[in-house]
């Protein structure tokens, strides 16, 4: 059988994409995988710290339309931003400015999957939930990749609340509503994410400078960033207990959080002191790795008391 | 039918692979899709929904 496609003239550039697609592993990274992990991974404690009972196949179904919903956010992300990622080293070779996927392709399946995972969502849960998972798409795809990233060096300080909604999410998926202890997780979240990035952001000063993207260091400067990235630290190591004092983290919660928080300052003050040649960049990347584990602890520990039995109240 | 106006080409080997993939990708995926759609039906309105009289 003879397979036939368009192509162009001689005349005509030929476009960066192939006209017959890309791979099947390419629209899989579309969709930032490890970011739906995180996602998958948060929403989950949002529904174990939540009052109520979900039906395991639903609750199953509502992860999945939250993990794709956010895939799909990423999706549409990657599709804005493929001018600006093929300038970048970190993301030259995501599908779009590596020419394996057109961009309308990109905006059709991110199109798509929001709808559906919406849908889904609706459908399985509640459209409480759904709604949610709907604002966090159109915050992050809209809000966050076209309008603030490209506008102001608070951009991830606002933006980071498209990442903070998951356990949000997840709460209105078991309980119908929203109740305190996703707001206190969004909360952590939303204050975790500027030390976080920043820390990056240190390092990759020249790449965003050169993308034109206004990080914190590019804007107001690396010295300004560090202080900046430990005034947020200070403020989130306490953030981070108020779980044990709202009653929904015990006492293993309560160790990783002291423990986590002053690691978190101490990471912090090491990226403030440190400023030049390979020490700087050690104490940023530091600050980076420390702050996923911190967060991926934190919510651990309350993943383990509310699900195994580990729960062991202090208040 | 192929626009006799539009040049076309013939699929390389490689490519011929990739649509291959892509279009099973695309059949597992609806298949999931009303597999979902199946579950849920189910754990909504409850089992006795495959036996209702018709």
């Amino acid at each position: 059988m003879t397979s036939l496609t368009n192509t162009i003239g001689p005349d005509v550039p030929a476009p960066a994409f192939t006209a017959v697609g890309g791979d099947v592993p390419d629209y899989f990274a579309l969709l930032k995988p490890r970011v739906m992990v995180l996602v998958i991974f948060t929403a989950l404690v949002g529904m174990v710290v939540s009052h109520g009972h979900v039906q395991p196949a639903i609750g199953v179904i509502s992860l999945l339309a939250i993990a794709v919903g956010a895939g799909a956010s990423g999706c549409l992300n990657m599709w804005w931003d493929a001018d600006i990622d093929a300038v970048m080293t970190r993301t030259a070779q995501r599908p779009i400015p590596a020419g394996r996927i057109s961009s309308e392709e990109a905006l059709g399946f991110g199109l798509f999957l929001s709808v559906a995972s919406v849908l889904v969502l609706g459908l399985a849960a509640n459209w409480l939930a759904a709604g949610l998972l709907a604002f966090t798409i159109v915050f992050y795809a809209v809000i966050y990749s076209m309008w603030l990233k490209r506008a102001t060096a608070q951009n991830i300080v606002i933006g980071g609340a498209a990442g903070a909604l998951p356990p949000v999410i997840g709460q209105a998926v078991v309980s119908g509503s929203v109740g305190i202890e996703s707001l206190v997780l969004f909360a952590i979240i939303f204050i975790w994410t500027p030390p976080h990035f920043w820390a990056l952001a240190l390092i990759k000063a020249e790449e965003y400078a050169r993308a034109g993207i206004p990080m914190m260091p590019n804007v107001a400067g690396p010295a300004s960033t560090r202080r900046q990235i430990v005034w947020y630290s200070v403020f989130l190591a306490p953030l981070g207990l108020v779980p044990v004092a709202l009653g929904f983290g015990g006492l293993l919660y309560a160790v990783i959080g002291v423990v986590g928080g002053l690691g978190m300052l101490a990471f912090s003050v090491r990226v403030l002191k440190n400023r030049e040649g390979e020490a700087e960049k050690r104490a940023a990347m530091g600050m980076f790795g420390f702050s996923i584990l911190y967060l991926f602890a934190l919510f651990s520990a309350l993943l383990a008391e509310q699900s195994f039995g580990l729960f062991r109240p202090l208040v | 039918m192929p626009d006799p106006e539009v040049p076309y080409r013939q699929l390389t080997p490689q490519e011929e692979a990739r649509r291959r993939k892509r279009s099973i990708a695309i059949a597992l995926a609806l298949g999931a899709w009303v597999l979902l759609f199946f579950v849920l039906t189910i754990v909504k309105l409850g089992p006795q929904i495959l036996s209702r009289p018709l």
